[in-house]
């Protein structure tokens, strides 16, 4: 029936493989819609930041207070608004990414070498053809490792989210806590914490292969 | 009550602050006085342990130049592990060891999840001293032993202190996941509210635990503002935090 020590289960592990799936499936998706929503208003923010110098400091300061706030607070004081749904889980997580996304996309603006910015000009690149074109492109490398940050993050905080009804694998854990004198609930607890893991690992290793290709410059210059 | 759809929002602050007005809620072993001098006990305890048990080691490590790469793989690690899942992790491990639900699995949990931050950052923080600095002290004749504690040391101290401030912080956060493995804290107006579906509850703790967070972060960077000379403020800014 069980492994020795009676701590972890294979069979539970063998027999719920289905559930295991769909429940990483759902963890993901979390982790894509927050960031996804994170990045769009980040990078909104960011151009208003880098547009009127002035927004950047209460900008930070605002993002910092909710990074600041503990994840099961900032649900907790969304659920008598939203409820025990998605949205309540999705505008927690949000909130979350902002404070690291914005940081690394000024950062990374700030950091494109000024001579390039002018030989832009030069060509006849202007305001918004500037910034898509030449700056954001090479702000990249900057602006994906605080995305890879705030992946990494999400990952982990999506499992909170079990506590109003989401959680991804996060449930395997909640589950597991509401069952831990067996065999039964150590497994699940186990198996939610490693799978979660084992995600914010992929995810990360997946955005160093997105970062290789987006800017293949880079690693042609380092391999030169 | 949850059950309240169209009773509006103000009514809802009304009830929120009719909560915090009845001084029932206030005194007692479930009251909020006692319930914040439990958060505040286990997070005090729980950043002291961690500041000894990680600080010194950093600081010597980095002094000596060893294990740079294991230090940024743990960083990335850390960020990885779910504290949830850690705290109730935690709960088995403690029955097993004998030391009950409650206190000691959460106060493991929470060394588990402060050590490692606390330890990069320190360790970051005396490896990114100037080199040339270093050097004149060597030049100048000091010993070892002076190079670290009169000039490494002084000079991270400011990256040391945020360290130790971030890691306090994010103790706050993770100590309200305690009322889920038996602990008391603040975090039980949560889980308790969440159990009973009281939202006026569930609100009002977030509320005490959100501002106990926010005072612990203004509190403790007005001390490091207060020790650490102008001259080396500016290094604290590149500290690794993570939220919990």
């Amino acid at each position: 029936m069980q492994a020795a020590g009676g701590f972890f289960s294979w069979e539970w592990v063998v027999n719920h493989l289905d559930d295991i799936w769909d429940r990483t499936v759902q963890h993901l998706l979390l982790t894509a819609i927050a960031v996804g929503v994170g990045v769009v208003i980040s990078l909104a923010l960011s151009i208003i930041a880098l547009r009127f110098r002035w927004t950047y400091a209460p900008i930070t300061w605002f993002t910092g207070i909710l990074y600041t706030i503990p994840s099961l607070a900032l649900f907790a004081f969304l659920v008598p608004v939203t409820g025990l749904s998605v949205l309540t889980a999705e505008i927690g997580l949000v909130s979350y990414t902002l404070l690291i996304l914005i940081r690394n996309m000024v950062a990374g603006i700030d950091g494109v070498p000024p001579a390039t910015v002018e030989s832009a000009r030069g060509m006849g690149y202007t305001g918004r053809g500037l910034f898509f074109a030449v700056e954001l492109p090479l702000a990249l490398p900057v602006i994906i490792a605080g995305v890879r940050i705030a992946s990494v993050t999400t990952i982990g905080l999506v499992t909170i989210t079990a506590l109003i009804g989401q959680g991804g694998l996060g449930f395997f854990i909640l589950r597991g806590l509401n069952l831990f004198y067996s065999p039964i609930g150590t497994t699940q607890i186990i198996v939610g914490t490693v799978v979660s893991v084992a995600l914010a690992v992929a995810v990360d290793l997946a955005l160093v292969g997105v970062e290789r290709l987006a800017t293949p410059w880079s690693t042609r210059r380092a391999a030169a | 009550m949850v059950d309240e759809e169209g009773g509006g929002m103000i009514e809802f602050f009304g009830e929120v602050a009719a909560w915090f007005g009845d001084s029932a809620n206030w005194f007692g072993t479930s009251g909020i006085l006692n319930r914040l001098r439990e958060h505040i006990q286990i997070t005090a305890a729980a950043t002291a342990v961690s500041t000894i048990m990680a600080i010194p080691p950093a600081v010597w490590l980095a002094h000596r130049r060893i294990g740079g790469t294991l230090v940024v793989a743990v960083v990335n690690i850390g960020r990885a592990i779910p504290s949830f899942a850690i705290v109730v992790l935690f709960l088995p491990i403690s029955i097993r060891l004998g030391l009950g639900i409650g206190f000691w699995p959460t106060f493991l949990a929470l060394l588990f999840l402060a050590i490692p931050p606390m330890f990069t950052n320190a360790y970051t923080g005396v490896a990114g001293v100037d080199p040339d600095l270093v050097e004149a002290s060597r030049g100048m004749g000091m010993t070892d032993r002076e190079v670290l504690l009169k000039v490494e040391t002084p000079m991270a101290s400011p990256v040391i202190l945020a360290a130790v401030r971030v890691a306090a912080v994010q103790v706050v956060a993770t100590a309200t996941l305690g009322a889920l493995v038996g602990w008391g804290g603040l975090g039980r107006f949560i889980v308790d509210g969440f159990a009973v579906r009281d939202s006026v509850v569930v609100f009002a703790g977030a509320l005490l635990v959100a501002s106990l967070a926010i005072v612990t972060e203004v509190a403790l960077g007005a001390v490091e503002r207060r020790v650490v000379p102008s001259t080396l403020r500016s290094r604290s800014e590149h500290v690794e935090s993570i939220v919990a």
